[in-house]
């Protein structure tokens, strides 16, 4: 809908970092056995990717699959398909023991650039970033929050966070990415 | 008179002089000074005075554990008390203000207290202040609150202009200190492959060698050091933080480090601390050692320093504590402080040593630069007032009572040898062993503090390993007292602690007085209290209590080492959580049309929620009150939005929900919703919500606002922890939609105006819920009433939850449409006789008190709280129940009003027979209504009893049936 | 500040990651148990020094429940494991054993 709007509104900053809210995107909780092939399959005409493995990422052409636990995922799709794709999935999955809810608006997405992604990071998360992969993920805590993070690129991160604290989260992100806050640990 | 040196000074910059201010006074410092280097060239030897009994107090120490030069920095929003001078780098404009004084520094009153220090024993507040009782309210207590504490507060309202923050780091191996064994460490670690982050508290790197002019490796010390910090800055394992200290140590390989980023610059656009929070696989600890004083009579004046800190300021900023200088100890190690004040002019007028004779590397030299040993020898008093006028020497092996001499001096040099700084090994359990040869107690490496996979992880290495033993020095000879039998008019002059005026004869009583635990002896003496910590004191008190009590030190033990090694910013503690960002503030997707709508917040856990929503500067009762008239009336919103929104879903899911409500809702149909209640195991009320059943095989729980993360937490803990093969999936959908109630007898025509789903009475009834387009938009509206009024909940998509708002305001503009807040919701459930969780419950109610058995299935086998409820109390006729309350004259009971009845319990308090639960004025009804719980209520409808008032009085209420308006229901059936 | 391991997700992070669930291993009574298997269900907890089993929640993480062995006195982190499991795993025991020899074994 033309008058849906995003938790931050398209909100940007620039510091050690760019941060940006990421939009409005269809997102996807899937519950269900992740080995499932009914499930696999699911998620690959959805997303045109594989189930990913545990903590990763997978990146299809429609789509991405994150892995959130053991019997969950988060499927990102453009935020106009996200009612279809449901839709889909619920037909697909009918006879397995699944679930899946669209969860588009109860998020907020925030993008993370730059080379110093990581140092800003650190300052709010209890995560050791040093050998964290293009394509790993970590649920964690964002200061005083639940977040998910993952690299989806080298200097290029995303952080999704509950709709309702989007806006403390951001301002936690801007806080720590002042200038002046450089420190260099993750070169 | 200046103490600067003309030459000299390895980390000073001459050519850049520094203002700065002590006291309003202008003084000038070189770059690279510390505050209490360019304090003593200025000439400013009285810093302070004492604690308890005001004494003149001067700059004791180079480093950390300066207990005496403390002062103010800073003004208005950047005041800081108690801040050490030592560890202050000098900066162009720093303001510093002495402490505990009145009315000046010069000329204290407080002072008097040292000409009554016969009245200020040991334990002085204990013995003091116990008798008459009534006094510690209204006398002494006013007193202590006024004179105790060093350095002010800062007033209450100043906001801190600065930034902080915290990171999270994570290594292999930490290593605490900059000195030449933790360079080392961390080289070794470093070449080795591992992750290492190297700290040190300081600016700068080397330690004692650096100052000492020792060599390593064959080379000149700081050629050394700057070739190891150059090879370790250019490893990408490594991370180098100077002016950083490691605070705390704690379990599982976690560490603390304050980073003082920008305390050198102030005003500069950065965080001015950052508190690392590490975890390290292993921390090394090469903190370094303490040099301990010796007790001698008036070892407090301004002028006794520690020996190796009057080499520091000679060596590193060219400056001395004064120009002929006494030096004593019991090692050889402070003879180095007599060469290096010998080599840079300063007249040594002796090194008083307390050993029977000084043989050593170092002694000869001493003796060939012409300056005069004294073997055997003890200072018996220092003379002087404000400053150190000369010292009266004695023999060592003496009560005092002859001086052999007496020498002219403005200096004394002192060194009763070395503690290893063994905090970071000890915070975390880290056992101490007492070595008698060097008389210190260094860690024992076969009880390290113990992480995760019960290794140890904490490893010492150089002097804070009590490594300390040096090729060319003789052995130390113990001295815990000097001259060795001192009397007690000496005794009672010998500083322990000259932070907290803790003297070796107050040690010594409290022993006599019967301490014998050492924690009990800190606490009564306050020796080793405070900002220090005891960093200088602790090792000397617990070798003269040991004395006392007759026992070897090892079996005194010592105090407990707890983090922080010294104290760090309030500031860096909260890190980044200030301000708007001081918690999380949960917002619903129209919060902010609220708050450009004069909205009155009200806090429900993380959540802002609107209380009310006061027009034209009404009082926020007005408001309310004009709310509830409206939604009566009319028509208002609600933002629901905060009520959790639990979807469970599977073919175990109706199975489940049973086991979760009290009563049943498998049976619900389709398209319907039911109001259940969710208790715990005790059977107390824990939650409640309307339950909708969206499919054959999905519920959707709605739960209190604050319950949402509770119970979605309850439910996981439920289905992963005892029924784990029951197939359902639960699903937190709360923030997906934004939910709006649309409530009064309007609601309908609003609804209608929008369009699109039937919200007909005979197509929507009560408690029913449909799903499709409303104005447009994708809604589930729910049909169910907590006002009592025609009401439907709406559930929009989150994003779109504003756009439909304001469809809800403009479409509703021809009835008055208004926003009403809690407050009118807490009101008109009130008048309906609704409870709310939270205030009708307080975790000790079951739903049966509350009048909801018709929610409690008699028909299910269990469910969760049953077992609890048929407990011989809570099925006890004599329980509290509810019941309706309304005052003889009209007026709004106290919120928590007791009802009182005759009679003590055996506890000595008043016996009660209720209390009110909810109270308000309802605008409905105009007067006074209220929901209590009260023995027996239901029972005694109709009977009048007494509750208490705030003012102490009694008002008379009517026990009435909770439901005040509309009982039959007519006006949400419409 | 523990550092733990989630079973459930394999991430090894702070404590505050994650919540504490008290004592693991009960066994629930409901309608028609005795008073006294229900107090001792509802309220007799263990509060051992040394050897404690308890259920930890990775809160803030893949938000699942797991079991773990840990010393109370030592913090010494024995293992973790499912939450569906009924007894400790052999394995653990074993570890148990290896490391605290006086320990009187489960239950």
């Amino acid at each position: 809908m033309s008058d849906a709007v995003s938790a931050l509104a398209g909100v940007r900053a620039s510091g050690m970092v760019d941060l940006a809210d990421a939009g409005l995107q269809g997102m996807i909780t899937l519950r269900g056995d992740l080995s499932s092939a009914t499930l696999a399959e699911a998620v690959r005409s959805a997303t045109g990717a594989d189930v990913p493995a545990r903590r990763r990422v997978a990146t299809g052409s429609t789509g991405q699959a994150l892995w959130m636990s053991p019997d969950e995922l988060l499927l990102i799709v453009p935020y106009a398909q996200v009612g279809a794709t449901v839709a889909a999935l619920e037909t697909a999955l009918a006879d397995e023991f699944a679930m899946a809810a669209n969860v588009s608006d109860a998020r907020a997405m925030v993008a993370i650039t730059g080379a110093q992604a990581r140092d800003v990071l650190a300052k709010l998360c209890p995560v050791d970033f040093s050998d964290f992969a293009v394509g790993e993920l970590r649920r964690t805590r964002a200061a005083q929050v639940a977040a998910a993070i993952w690299r989806e690129g080298e200097d290029d991160w995303r952080l999704v966070c509950f709709r309702s604290v989007a806006g403390y989260v951001w301002g936690a992100l801007a806080t720590v990415a002042q200038p002046g806050g450089e420190v260099g640990l993750y070169r | 008179m200046s103490h600067r040196l003309a030459t000299g000074g390895r980390l000073i910059d001459r050519s850049r002089t520094m203002e700065f201010s002590f006291n309003g006074k202008a003084l000038s410092g070189f770059a690279g000074d510390t505050l209490a280097a360019a304090l003593l060239g200025a000439g400013q030897t009285l810093v302070g005075r004492s604690f308890k009994y005001h004494r003149p107090r001067g700059i004791v120490a180079s480093g950390a554990e300066e207990p005496n030069a403390l002062v103010g920095m800073g003004e208005g929003q950047r005041f800081e008390p108690n801040q050490r001078t030592t560890t202050t780098e000098l900066f162009s404009g720093l303001k510093a203000i002495s402490q505990n004084h009145w009315p000046s520094l010069d000329f204290d009153i407080g002072a008097i207290n040292a000409k009554l220090w016969r009245f200020f024993p040991a334990g002085f507040y204990y013995k003091m202040f116990i008798h008459p009782r009534p006094f510690w309210k209204w006398v002494y207590e006013p007193i202590v609150r006024q004179s105790a504490g060093l350095g002010k507060a800062p007033h209450p309202e100043t906001r801190d202009a600065d930034r902080y923050e915290q990171i999270y780091a994570f290594c292999d191996v930490l290593v605490a200190g900059g000195g030449i064994a933790g360079l080392t460490a961390a080289r070794a670690a470093a070449d080795a492959g591992q992750k290492v982050i190297l700290v040190e508290q300081n600016a700068h790197w080397g330690g004692r060698a650096v100052v000492d002019g020792a060599e390593v490796d064959g080379q000149p010390a700081d050629a050394w050091v700057d070739a190891t910090l150059a090879h370790l800055n250019g490893l990408a394992n490594v991370t180098v933080l100077n002016r950083t200290m490691v605070s705390g140590v704690y379990d599982h390989g976690y560490a603390l480090a304050y980073q003082r980023v920008a305390d050198h610059q102030p005003g500069a656009d950065m965080p001015r601390h950052r508190l690392w929070r590490i975890r390290a696989g292993e921390i090394v600890n090469a903190a370094g050692a303490i040099e301990r004083p010796l007790s001698f009579a008036g070892n407090d004046l301004p002028g006794v320093m520690l020996a190796a800190a009057v080499r520091d300021y000679v060596v590193n900023w060219g400056v001395t504590p004064g120009r002929r200088v006494v030096v004593v100890t019991n090692n050889d190690d402070a003879y180095r402080t007599a060469l290096a004040l010998h080599a840079a002019g300063v007249t040594v007028a002796a090194v008083v040593d307390a050993r029977k004779e000084a043989t050593g590397d170092l002694p000869a030299r001493v003796r060939a630069a012409g300056i005069r040993v004294a073997e055997d020898t003890a200072i018996r008093h220092v003379e002087g007032g404000k400053a150190v006028t000369g010292v009266a020497l004695c023999r060592f092996e003496s009560d005092g009572g002859a001086v052999s001499e007496t020498i002219a001096c403005d200096a004394v040099a002192m060194s009763g040898g070395w503690s290893p700084v063994v905090h970071l090994w000890s915070h975390c359990g880290g056992k101490l062993t007492w070595d008698d040869a060097r008389a210190m107690f260094r860690p024992d490496p076969n009880r390290p503090p113990l992480n995760q996979d019960g290794q140890g992880f904490v490893r010492c290495v150089g002097a804070a390993n009590g490594d300390l033993d040096d090729a060319d020095e003789a052995p130390m000879q113990p001295v815990w007292m000097m001259p060795a039998q001192a009397g007690y008019l000496l005794r009672a002059k010998m500083w322990l602690d000259p932070q907290n005026d803790v003297k070796v004869s107050d040690v010594q009583l409290a022993a006599k007085e019967g301490y014998e635990s050492v924690e009990h002896t800190k606490r009564y003496t306050t020796l080793g209290m405070a900002t220090d910590q005891g960093k200088l004191s602790n090792i000397n008190g617990l070798a003269i209590l040991s004395d006392a009590l007759g026992q070897p030190i090892p079996q005194t033990g010592t105090t407990t080492f707890r983090p922080p090694y010294t104290p760090i910013s309030l500031g860096v503690i909260a890190g980044e959580a200030r301000g708007e960002i001081f918690q999380p503030l949960r917002k619903t997707p129209m919060h902010d049309w609220h708050e450009s709508h004069g909205v009155h917040w009200e806090p429900v856990g993380h959540w802002r929620r609107p209380y009310c929503y006061p027009r034209n500067g009404e009082s926020h009762a007005h408001a309310v009150s004009r709310e509830i008239t409206q939604v009566r009336k009319s028509v208002g919103l609600l933002d629901a939005s905060t009520l959790g929104k639990l979807v469970v879903k599977g073919p175990d899911a109706g199975r489940f929900v049973d086991m979760l409500y009290t009563n049943i809702m498998s049976t619900l149909p389709v398209g319907k919703c039911r109001y259940g209640l969710m208790c715990n195991e005790n059977g107390f009320l824990s939650d409640d919500g309307v339950v909708a059943r969206l499919s054959e095989d999905t519920w959707l729980c709605h739960t209190t606002s604050g319950g949402a993360d509770r119970i979605h937490a309850w439910m996981e803990d439920w289905l992963q922890c005892e029924w784990w093969d029951w197939k359902v999936h639960v699903v937190n959908l709360t923030e997906q939609f934004a939910q709006i109630a649309v409530v009064g007898p309007d609601a309908r025509k609003v609804l209608e105006k929008l369009g699109g789903m039937d919200v007909s009475r005979e197509n929507f009834a009560f408690m029913d819920w449909r799903e499709g387009k409303l104005g447009g938009f994708d809604a589930r509206a729910f049909r169910i009433s907590f006002s009592g009024e025609l009401s439907y909940e709406i559930a929009v998509p989150a994003s779109q939850g504003q756009a439909f708002w304001n469809r809800l305001m403009e479409a509703g503009a021809e009835f008055g449409m208004m926003p009403y807040g809690t407050e009118a919701l807490h009101v008109m459930r009130a008048e309906k006789g609704f409870i709310m969780i939270g205030d009708e419950t307080d975790g000790t109610v079951i739903p049966q008190d509350l009048g909801l058995n018709w929610a409690i299935s008699k028909k299910k086998t269990d469910f969760l709280g049953k077992r609890g409820m048929e407990r011989e109390a809570m099925v006890s006729p004599d329980r509290w129940k509810l019941v309706g309350l309304e005052t003889l004259d009209g007026s709004v009971l106290g919120d928590g009003a007791l009802a009182p009845l005759p009679g003590k319990n055996d506890n000595g308090q008043s016996l009660t027979q209720g209390r009110v639960t909810s109270t308000y004025f309802s605008p409905t009804l105009g007067k006074g209504i209220a929901m209590g719980l009260v023995h027996r209520g239901p029972d005694r409808m109709g009977e009048v009893i007494e509750f208490q008032t705030e003012t102490g009085g009694r008002v008379a209420a009517r026990i009435v049936d909770p439901c005040f308006y509309d009982k039959a229901g007519d006006k949400q059936n419409v | 500040m523990l550092l733990l391991t989630c079973p459930c997700c394999g991430v090894t992070a702070e404590e505050t990651e994650f919540a504490n669930g008290g004592e693991a291993h009960l066994k629930r009574f409901g309608p028609g148990s005795t008073d006294a298997e229900y107090e001792a269900y509802m309220f007799a907890r263990k509060n051992p020094r040394g050897v404690h089993f308890e259920r930890w929640r990775h809160a803030f993480g893949c938000g699942k429940w797991f079991l773990m062995a840990r010393d109370t006195m030592t913090l010494e982190v024995y293992g973790a494991y499912p939450a569906q499991t009924i007894e400790p795993p052999a394995e653990i025991q074993a570890r148990i054993k290896s490391r605290r020899p006086e320990w009187e074994g489960y239950k």
